[in-house]
């Protein structure tokens, strides 16, 4: 409860104001509100998301003149043409996403750019729109009789509608979906090996935060009552960005603090600047400008997390409910083999990294691929996985071919894996860390998460998760900062991740380095009783002590060939292998 | 035997985060030697020449030419006489071998010495290989021409110090030995060498001394006839060690 | 349309095609050697279109206070991180660059009368007082975060682009301007006259292309920039040092950019938001060319000009829209056919 008590007296404030405050400021809190409701939508897809678009304004254009348009030329009621606007705003930033999202980051913003121009001349010159003066007589909103013709009135609605998109936003990245739009930033590729569908989450943000701008505009048209424009230029697109940014674009509330800060600043910066330099003219931008070089040079953050520390309140460490264990997949009988990989080969340009790869692992067996530093093991892992697929070559798993399939389809059938070089969320916990890998094994999608109708699952899910945890030894970390565990401990979560995924194969990379000498015990033992559960493993290591008194079989690599294989103990002695590991001039 | 070291190092830290992965390093490299630092893999062999370099902040003294560094920026390090082979070449590939060679005396070039086309001569004449491919995009090398232009590269700065890093890495036998060779007569023409290797047969053969790396902590050190002889290196590397007991 | 005004109007396109090219090529650049992706380029547009109007005028430019004030701040900076450094070598450098040339400058302008100066001269000054701009705006506002992301860097751009914006108002008034041309000579080619000032466009942009291609072909401190953009990590290993190249490649950006605005002033009314437009314009093009290939960039901004003289003539109130949504089958078609996962950096 006291974790709440500053969100209720923010709200109790909130509904107070219209009632005593003079209409200035009721007017400036209706602004920011519209302002936020967007803003949030950029918290989403730039702060989290790792996206971003200049181009908001557009959208917000959209979503006014849709009812604008229609209940002026056409007197469609204001409810419907609610929804119509969102309709257009989806389809065209559907179109928009499928065109930049899959190319690097930053085509995205540009695109936006272009587009948020194009729309603003297209607002002016189409006569059926009112070309620049725009469309007037756009009716009051009435809701059950009431009529919302002053902005006293108009206030509830516009709060009410930013504070539902705020925790439908919180609860959205709170879920199993919301997990998947956090890894975006810094995290694709892992996040692609566990399944998610990136392309699909990036999309789908573009449109949450596209839909949160058309809100805003319907808003705007019926508070105003007139829309021309203006409003939706790119300047005003970026502006909207700036909000985020300032509040903090990580953090939800931070939209609200921002689009404040940036209103206010705007207002009052209008008024003074002007009589400073003796001319009229939009001369804040200057200063919006520096502000925002230094907040991103300074505190990158924003001014969230600085104001966050101001309210006494801290977040509560929340415990994991037992819940029904998630269903299984049939295991292969032992020694089924699982994957088998023939004449593979890998190219870069002009370099061979694998060339002529033959193995196989079974279902209940430890399989090493060992070799010396260069010789092509994390390659050969990347090609299996689907993370960089083979140039050539044969790679069966289940008996099935997947050279050509997608990492996160070779994930959906059964293949978890852990990276070389830890690819975890460092700011995210433990346990959702954890929780990433079972991505597949849930399936409801934005919209519950958002009400949060999923708990049921969620819950499954993060009892998964912390199930996987004590399993390999660290259900005492489940709510620290991934992060700040030791880099060994961090190879050890990604295996509680792959197997968070319920596995049937498991590649290793290096799981054991950096690990102390009874941490690498109990991790041996680990292996063991997967190994005797029926799961086939495969291991690249440089710990031979490890390797050698855990693998079955044995794979030697050099210069991206295969160079040896065969028992431990034969490996060992084979002097083609001293060669490798031990090197020689003469 | 350490008379005057061209570098020294004292208590080098570096953490990745909050993991500290080297614990107090202390190396010297005396002019006109070769050292070696070998290790298996993961030992923080790489992490520490790139701390020596500036490219990674560490913690510890750094004393290259009798001078404390304190703000150790690789550019200055570079125009002081350092140079450092990487361990992944960093060649510029849509780039020709020659203008490869070229920027490799950029730092000298912009303090005013032109000599950079006898230099050049050269370096050809220690790697002709690289002369018959001048005018050759560097990404379309073979591996052991890579190396040989990051190698020829790094002498066009005329270096008192040369780091290479696992200059054997991914390349077969015959090349290794080939670099090796040269390796050992670059140490005649007077520059230290500090040799980063996993292979340690053929490093300690060229150098004078060596250390042992070992989840970042010097594990050994000595002369390196004595280190080659040294039972412990091969437990090191084939993990034979951990049998015994 | 009859041939003779398909004529008048490719000519119109090639010329502006020109100079999108020239953008389109400092933007490419720039977002080679340091990731930034310069949206305030087609300020230094402005900005050295309004310069010379102003010496013409015979007033003193706004950007010149900016310049003076600019190199005091980077002066103070770098000299509180020099000497923190212990390192006061590099007080000399800072003089020079951010004290005594801003300063030369500033004298010049006041004490020559630029008004009264040959049109040469007039150019040389206002390149003088705009160009420097360039690398103290990389030092003031991207060196700081040059490991920022692109997203990030991209951010700083649009903020630096609207105080440039705003600035430019206070310094230069919303009236627009146009200068002499250089050149009043008129030509007739059957029945299409070329004025001057169109050959000196496309002389100029001809001229500054091969010269860029000289500098990145032939001389080191060109090779040092390219080198930078292949492999940043292998650059500074050869002393390049990051910094130096993002503010060499500001230099040459800034210079593109006022050199353009300055030849397109005689022709167009520039206007202190001109040079948005004319800059985005560049980056049409240079986002055909997928922000990497020089050849493709300059080929997809002459194709720019042709489609915005064309469609001013059929559809002139949506002119801009057109060309904007030229970047949409763009974008497609360069979706369709990139096959990789992004990773960030």
């Amino acid at each position: 409860m006291m974790q709440r008590l500053p969100l209720i007296v923010f709200i109790a404030v909130l509904a107070l104001g219209p009632v005593v405050l003079p209409e200035f400021y009721v007017t400036l809190l209706n602004y920011i509100g519209m302002y936020s409701i967007v803003a949030v939508g950029l918290v989403l897809l730039t702060g989290v998301g790792g996206l971003t678009s200049f181009g908001q304004a557009a959208f917000v254009g959209l979503g006014a003149y849709a009812t604008g348009y229609l209940t002026t030329a056409f007197a469609v009621s204001p409810w419907l043409t609610l929804l119509i606007g969102l309709a257009v705003t989806a389809v065209v930033a559907l179109i928009l996403g499928f065109l930049t999202l899959r190319l690097s980051g930053h085509y995205l913003p540009l695109g936006t750019i272009a587009w948020g121009i194009s729309l603003y001349f297209l607002f002016g010159n189409l006569e059926f729109l009112g070309g620049h003066t725009g469309l007037t007589g756009i009716p009051v909103l009435e809701f059950f009789g009431l009529k919302l013709d002053t902005g006293r009135s108009f206030y509830y609605l516009i709060w009410l509608a930013l504070l539902g998109a705020v925790f439908a936003t919180q609860n959205l990245l709170d879920s199993r979906e919301g997990r998947a739009i956090r890894a975006l930033k810094g995290g694709g590729l892992m996040a692609e090996a566990m399944g998610v569908d990136t392309a699909r989450t990036k999309i789908v943000i573009f449109l949450i935060a596209a839909l949160y701008a058309s809100v805003s505009g319907w808003l705007y048209a019926h508070l105003q009552r007139f829309v021309n424009p203006t409003p939706f230029g790119l300047h005003i697109g970026i502006e909207y960005l700036f909000m985020a940014v300032v509040g903090g674009a990580a953090h939800v509330w931070g939209a609200l603090v921002g689009a404040g800060v940036i209103t206010v600043l705007k207002q009052w910066l209008q008024d003074l600047l002007p009589k400073v330099f003796g001319q009229s003219g939009n001369f804040e931008v200057i200063f919006f400008g520096i502000l925002l070089i230094l907040v991103l040079q300074r505190a990158r953050d924003g001014l969230w997390p600085w104001l966050a520390r101001l309210v006494p309140v801290k977040a509560g460490q929340r415990a994991v409910a037992d819940a029904a264990p998630l269903p299984r997949r049939e295991m292969p009988v032992v020694g089924a083999v699982l994957l088998e990989v023939k004449n593979a080969r890998k190219q870069f340009g002009g370099l061979v990294a694998n060339n002529d790869m033959n193995l196989t692992v079974k279902a209940g067996e430890v399989m090493a691929l060992i070799g010396p530093n260069g010789a092509g093991k994390s390659t050969m892992f990347n090609c299996i996985s689907g993370v960089d697929p083979v140039t050539s070559g044969e790679i069966a798993f289940l008996g099935e071919r997947i050279e050509t399939l997608a990492s996160r389809d070779i994930a959906r059938r059964g293949m978890g894996r852990t990276f070389q070089h830890v690819r975890l969320l460092p700011t995210m916990s433990v346990l959702e860390n954890v929780a990433i890998g079972a991505h597949l094994r849930g399936g409801k999608g934005v919209l519950p998460a958002a009400l949060h109708l999923e708990r049921a699952e969620e819950a499954r899910l993060l009892a998964e998760a912390k199930r996987q945890l004590e399993r390999v030894g660290l259900g005492e970390h489940l709510f620290d900062e991934a992060g700040s565990l030791p880099l060994g401990q961090q190879r050890i979560l990604e295996i509680a991740r792959a197997l968070a995924a319920d596995p049937c194969l498991l590649l290793l990379d290096e799981p054991a380095a950096g690990l102390r000498y009874l941490e690498k015990q109990a991790l041996a033992e680990l292996l063991r009783k997967l190994r005797s559960e029926g799961m086939g493993i495969l291991l690249v290591e440089h710990d031979m002590d490890f390797v050698m008194g855990l693998a079955d079989r044995v794979v030697v690599m050099e210069f991206g060939e295969k160079i040896s294989e065969g028992l431990p103990e034969e490996v060992q002695k084979d002097p083609v292998v001293l060669e490798a590991y031990l090197g020689g001039v003469e | 035997m350490m008379t005057t070291p061209i570098l020294e190092i004292r208590e080098l830290c570096v953490s990745y985060g909050k993991v500290e992965a080297l614990h107090h390093i202390n190396l010297k490299v005396a002019a006109g030697q070769i050292v070696t630092v070998i290790g298996p893999n993961g030992a923080g062999k790489t992490t520490m020449l790139s701390a020596i370099m500036g490219l990674l902040p560490s913690k510890g003294e750094i004393e290259f030419q009798g001078e404390v560094q304190r703000d150790i920026e690789v550019e200055h390090l570079v125009a002081m006489g350092m140079t450092l082979v990487p361990e992944k070449r960093e060649l510029f590939g849509e780039m020709s071998v020659e203008d490869n060679l070229l920027l490799g005396a950029f730092q000298r070039y912009r303090h005013g010495d032109r000599d950079e086309g006898k230099t050049m001569d050269q370096v050809f004449a220690t790697f002709p290989r690289l002369k018959e491919r001048r005018a050759q995009l560097a990404g379309t090398l073979s591996g052991g021409e890579r190396q040989m232009l990051a190698v020829g590269r790094a002498l066009m700065a005329k270096p008192k110090l040369l780091m290479l890093d696992e200059p054997s890495l991914g390349l077969a036998p015959l090349i290794v030995r080939e670099i090796f060779h040269i390796i050992a007569d670059l140490k005649k023409t007077g520059v230290a060498i500090l040799l980063v290797e996993q292979n340690a047969r053929a490093a300690l053969q060229i150098a004078d001394y060596g250390y042992v790396l070992e989840t970042g902590s010097v594990a050994l050190e000595g002369e390196s006839r004595q280190l080659a002889d040294d039972p412990r290196v091969v437990e090191t590397y084939l993990g034979l060690g951990g049998k015994k007991q | 349309m009859d041939l003779q005004i398909a004529l008048l109007l490719s000519q119109d396109g090639i010329v502006n095609g020109s100079i999108y090219a020239l953008l389109a090529l400092a933007l490419v650049l720039v977002f080679a050697v340091t990731r930034v992706i310069f949206i305030p380029q087609g300020e230094f547009v402005a900005y050295g279109a309004l310069t010379l109007a102003a010496f013409q005028a015979g007033k003193t430019p706004g950007t010149l206070w900016l310049l003076l004030g600019a190199g005091v701040l980077v002066a103070l900076i770098d000299t509180v991180i020099a000497v923190r450094a212990g390192a006061p070598g590099r007080l000399k450098r800072i003089a020079l660059w951010d004290l005594a040339l801003p300063a030369v400058v500033a004298g010049l302008v006041l004490g020559l009368q630029p008004a009264t100066l040959p049109l040469a001269a007039q150019v040389a000054l206002a390149l003088a007082v705009v160009v420097p701009l360039g690398p103290m705006l990389y030092r003031l506002a991207y060196q700081p975060l040059a490991e920022a992301s692109v997203l990030v860097l991209l951010i700083v751009s649009v903020a630096v682009h609207l105080a440039l914006v705003g600035l430019g108002l206070l310094f230069f008034g919303a009236e627009g301007s146009r200068t002499t041309p250089f050149s009043e000579a008129q030509f007739n080619l059957g029945t299409l006259t070329v004025n001057g000032q169109t050959l000196w466009v496309l002389g100029a942009s001809c001229v500054l292309i091969v010269a860029l291609a000289l500098f990145f072909g032939r001389t080191l401190y060109g090779k040092a920039l390219r080198a930078t953009a292949i492999n940043r990590v292998g650059a500074r290993l050869m002393g390049i040092s990051t910094s130096m190249a993002g503010k060499l490649s500001f230099t040459l950006a800034a210079g593109i950019g006022a050199l353009s605005g300055i030849l397109i002033a005689p022709i167009t009314t520039i206007y202190y938001d001109t040079g948005f437009l004319v800059g985005l314009k560049g980056f049409v093009a240079a986002i055909i060319a997928g922000l990497a290939s020089y050849p493709l960039a300059a080929a997809g901004a002459i194709l720019v000009g042709l489609l915005e003289s064309f469609s001013s003539f059929w559809a002139s109130a949506f002119k801009e829209v057109i060309v904007f949504t030229l970047i949409i089958p763009v974008l497609l078609w360069r979706s369709l056919t990139s096959h990789h996962v992004e990773e960030e950096e």
